[in-house]
């Protein structure tokens, strides 16, 4: 293990513990309201996570993640309401996302365009899901039992339930439990990814995408492959925020979907799972402050931000705060007399930055 | 490293020793009405060192990125092992045994050293046997020292040798250097040309260069590009003593 | 024969909107390679102006004509001034801070105006194709776009204005080696490209409602088209609105106009997946 896999690895148990003790900590520390809202974060954090690993690792400008979202909470909504068990619906709510990705990413990535028309793309298709389900009013536009309801969506979701007995739905703790769990599952194997060989290629070829071909790798491949693995985070995240709320219209399809989550991760810090995470939190629950008035609309304050981010602290609010901390020793050496290379630290945590 | 590379494949005699290991035909490349590279016919033996020497726009990079199959020539046939891979994918190209270091570095930036070589090494090998391609690339060349840097923050002459690494460590059967030698100290030059001189034991080489010493250092035949052709091809005595080739060169300089 | 003369006209009205809707897209990204996400909402912003101008009792065709390209144009100058211009040379954080002022505008058009629907009457009535009625405005829209290609094309080919955009387009830094501030023209871009969004939101303002995020019903086909017709700005946005036009009104005519989106959005894949540049840059490359 190289220093700098050393510091990685320990900043991962450190996430890990931390969010293990959210787990087991927020139902004895919360409400029921708080835990309901808590849970919800949980689902957006997924969400951002998705956005976080194709975009931040894969350097594929993904703009119409919220596509994902849609396609697996309204998988889970039709088929939970046809088969009545929520087990094979969470998997369906993976896989219909998943495979979507594939065929648009096919084309996309196969097609060579570029990194601004997949950014126009995805963005476009997102919009075009969301009209298309839009219309789905009345009752012609029926999946088996389950009726798409068009701009009103569909209501009263069945919740998840034990493991193969549809009769013994979760309470609220149970799908915090489900949610928060899921949460920690996707991000340590995401983790995973990253560490292993084909994670390693990922980032090689954002890096520099004619060396990796010129070392026989085929970039588009590699591309796809990410590209279905976020569509699958983001499927589960819409499961669970189908869940969340027991209803599901339209509007996760939503241009404002895909926004806020891109501005998860600017914020959070593009490059990093732990940014995004905390990005998503940061941001809901800022909005849902900012819900509270009503003077002004909360769009205006995620375009401020978007666009306050992008220009002055396009790398994100996780490596600034990282670096900071970083410093701090060096800062204290340059206080004292100069005893000893105090840069040396400085300069590996910014190699640090860009690492998994 | 010589030792696993030798290991990784037949030695050449044995390979049909009369087939080359890379055989152009009538290869021409037109950019709208540029012609770069015009009906070159060139040949590589297996283990043979090869300089392309001549003056910038001479189409040399043209002639290397139709090689790796970054471009389909407009005309003509490239075949490698006697394998067409006419205007085949790069990464097609690479895996059947094609290294190249281009003339811009291009590297991993946002990773380190070790990453990259680790990158390159491990296509299609255990994670044991990429860790030891890695250990000796990184040993061989001199980089074990920086391997956690970042590749970003590296001279630009570090920049090359961490190149090299990643197009050894990939263990190709030709290896392909545009401009080894450029922006290097006189010390890292005379390096390069160990390496190569070792490299050259166990496999065949292409090297594009403008150092006119550092050809002398390493080479035995010569090909010279001048306007997209190939103006000559001999030993590296009489290449450099020709008047066209100087001609071209000073003709060049002039202008 | 009635049927076949509406359709044809509902084809022409189509490949017009498409225009109309695209060209303010096309200018930005032909020229600086920006793909602008505020557009839609250059065109809501548009479509307020020409409402409110109405409102306050301004001619319905200076409120839907004029008014709205001053407006939104220079919105653009002042938005490019201040964000844009920081961002050159940074694609993603381009789209990213349109993106941002694409939320803005809704959130700042929502806080001022509500999130309500308005509308303007149609100015014009309509006529007969044998059997079937058809709306006159169709023919205003029609005449907007031919007007406004026409005059793209003229700027381009006939003013020194135009011959220095081309210039840049082609070479930034060989035209600021001659001494033309490509940072200038860029401002100048993007304000145009603004004031091509307001005009078109000005004169759908009538047959669209107007509210906070109708930019998000235009958007998609905006960008299929400026993807189809690549980097050329005149000739790739009227040839993509000729082709997606064909193939939106035709489909939506047997279906629905959302599946006619989506018959546009398929056809745009599958096209970029044979031409990744668009038609224009593969062919007639060297076109306007």
């Amino acid at each position: 293990m190289t220093p700098v896999d050393r510091r990685s690895a320990a900043g991962f148990l450190v996430t890990l513990g931390t969010m293990l003790v959210i787990l087991f900590g927020a139902p004895h520390a919360l409400d029921t309201f708080g835990l309901v809202q808590a849970t919800g974060f949980a689902a957006l954090a997924m969400f951002a996570l998705s956005q976080g690993f194709i975009w931040g690792y894969g350097g594929v400008m993904s703009f119409g993640q919220a596509a994902f979202l849609g396609l697996g909470g309204y998988a889970y909504a039709v088929s939970v309401i046809n088969m009545g068990d929520s087990t094979l619906p969470i998997l369906i709510a993976i896989l219909v996302p998943t495979l979507f990705a594939g065929l648009l990413g096919y084309f996309m990535f196969y097609g060579r365009i570029s990194d601004a028309y997949i950014g126009v793309i995805t963005l476009t298709v997102s919009v075009i899901l969301f009209q298309l389900v839009n219309t789905t009013s009345g009752s012609q536009y029926r999946i088996g039992e389950a009726e798409l309801g068009g701009f009103n969506g569909i209501p009263a979701i069945p919740a998840l339930n034990k493991l193969g007995d549809a009769g013994n739905p979760l309470d609220n703790d149970g799908i915090w439990y489900a949610a928060m769990g899921a949460l920690i599952l996707v991000y340590a194997l995401l983790r995973w990814v990253l560490a292993s060989r084909f994670g390693r290629v990922v980032v090689a070829i954002r890096e520099n995408e004619t060396r990796a071909q010129l070392i026989g790798y085929d970039p588009r491949l590699y591309k796809l492959l990410a590209f279905m693995i976020s569509a699958a985070v983001a499927g589960l995240a819409g499961c669970l925020y189908a869940n969340w709320g027991g209803f599901i219209s339209p509007t996760v399809f939503g241009l404002s979907m895909s926004a806020q989550v891109i501005i998860f991760v600017l914020v959070g810090g593009l490059g990093t799972l732990v940014g995004p995470m905390l990005g998503a939190v940061l941001i809901q629950w800022l909005i849902i402050e900012a819900g509270s008035q009503n003077v002004v609309d909360s769009n205006l304050g995620l375009g401020i931000v978007l666009v306050a981010f992008v220009l002055l602290i396009p790398q994100g609010l996780l490596p600034v705060v990282r670096n900071l901390l970083m410093r701090i020793p060096d800062l204290v050496a340059k206080a004292r007399p100069a005893k000893g290379s105090a840069s040396e630290p400085v300069r590996d945590a910014r190699a640090a930055e860009v690492r998994p | 490293m010589n030792a696993t590379m030798s290991a990784t494949h037949p030695a050449p005699s044995k390979k049909a020793p009369l087939r080359p290991l890379v055989e152009a035909k009538g290869v021409t490349m037109r950019f709208g009405g540029v012609t770069a590279v015009g009906n070159v016919d060139f040949t590589l033996g297996e283990v043979e060192l090869r300089c392309l020497i001549g003056p910038n726009g001479a189409g040399k990079s043209t002639f290397f990125k139709m090689l790796t199959g970054q471009l389909t020539p407009t005309e003509g046939s490239i075949r490698f092992r006697d394998i067409d891979i006419t205007g085949a994918e790069p990464h097609r190209i690479a895996r059947l045994g094609v290294g190249i270091k281009t003339q811009v570095p291009n590297v991993f930036n946002g990773l380190s050293v070790r990453e990259n070589v680790f990158v390159a090494a491990g296509r299609r090998k255990s994670i044991a046997r990429t860790r030891a391609i890695v250990d000796e690339t990184l040993t061989r060349l001199q980089l074990t020292a920086i391997a956690e840097r970042n590749v970003g923050q590296l001279a630009h002459g570090q920049r090359q040798w961490v190149e090299i690494a990643t197009v050894l460590a990939q263990e190709p059967e030709l290896i392909l250097l545009d401009e080894p030698a450029a922006g290097m100290t006189h010390d890292e030059v005379h390096r390069t040309a160990e390496l190569i001189r070792e490299i050259n034991r166990t496999h065949a080489l292409i090297v594009v260069e403008h150092d006119m010493p550092f050809i002398r250092m390493i080479a035995r035949t010569v090909t010279v590009f001048n306007q997209g052709r190939i103006l000559m091809e001999d030993s590296v005595e009489r290449v450099l003593a020709d008047q066209r080739v100087r001609d071209v060169y000073l003709g060049k300089q002039a202008a | 024969m009635d049927l076949a003369g509406l359709l044809t006209f509902n084809v022409l009205t189509g490949i017009a909107t498409l225009v109309l809707i695209t060209l303010g897209l096309g200018v930005i990204y032909g020229m600086m390679r920006i793909i602008n996400l505020a557009h839609g909402e250059f065109m809501m912003l548009g479509a307020y102006t020409a409402v409110m101008a109405n409102g306050a009792g301004v001619n319905i065709w200076i409120a839907m004509l004029v008014l709205p390209p001053l407006v939104v144009g220079a919105v653009g100058l002042v938005l490019e001034r201040t964000v844009i211009r920081f961002l050159y040379g940074r694609m993603m954080d381009t789209m990213l801070a349109t993106w941002g002022i694409s939320l803005g505008l809704i959130g700042l058009i929502t806080t001022l105006y509500g999130n309500v629907v308005r509308g303007v009457s149609t100015p014009v009535g309509s006529f007969e194709i044998g059997r079937y009625g058809a709306s006159l405005y169709s023919l205003v829209i029609i005449a907007a776009a031919v007007a406004a290609l026409a005059g793209m094309f003229l700027l381009l080919r006939m003013t020194k204005f135009g011959l220095i955009l081309r210039a840049t387009m082609q070479n930034p830094r060989m035209a600021a080696a001659m001494g033309v501030s490509p940072d200038r023209i860029y401002m100048a871009t993007f304000g145009l490209g603004a004031a091509l969004a307001g005009l078109a939101g000005g004169v759908l303002a009538p047959i669209s409602g107007v509210s906070p995020a109708m930019g998000a019903a235009y958007i998609s086909r905006a960008f299929i088209t400026v993807l189809g017709g690549g980097p050329a700005i005149v000739t790739g946005t009227g040839l993509a609105s000729s082709v997606f036009g064909v193939i939106n009104e035709l489909v939506s005519f047997r279906t629905t106009p959302v599946i006619g989106d989506v018959a546009l959005l398929v056809a745009a894949i599958l096209l970029i997946r044979v031409l990744p540049q668009g038609i224009t840059g593969r062919y007639l490359r060297r076109s306007l």
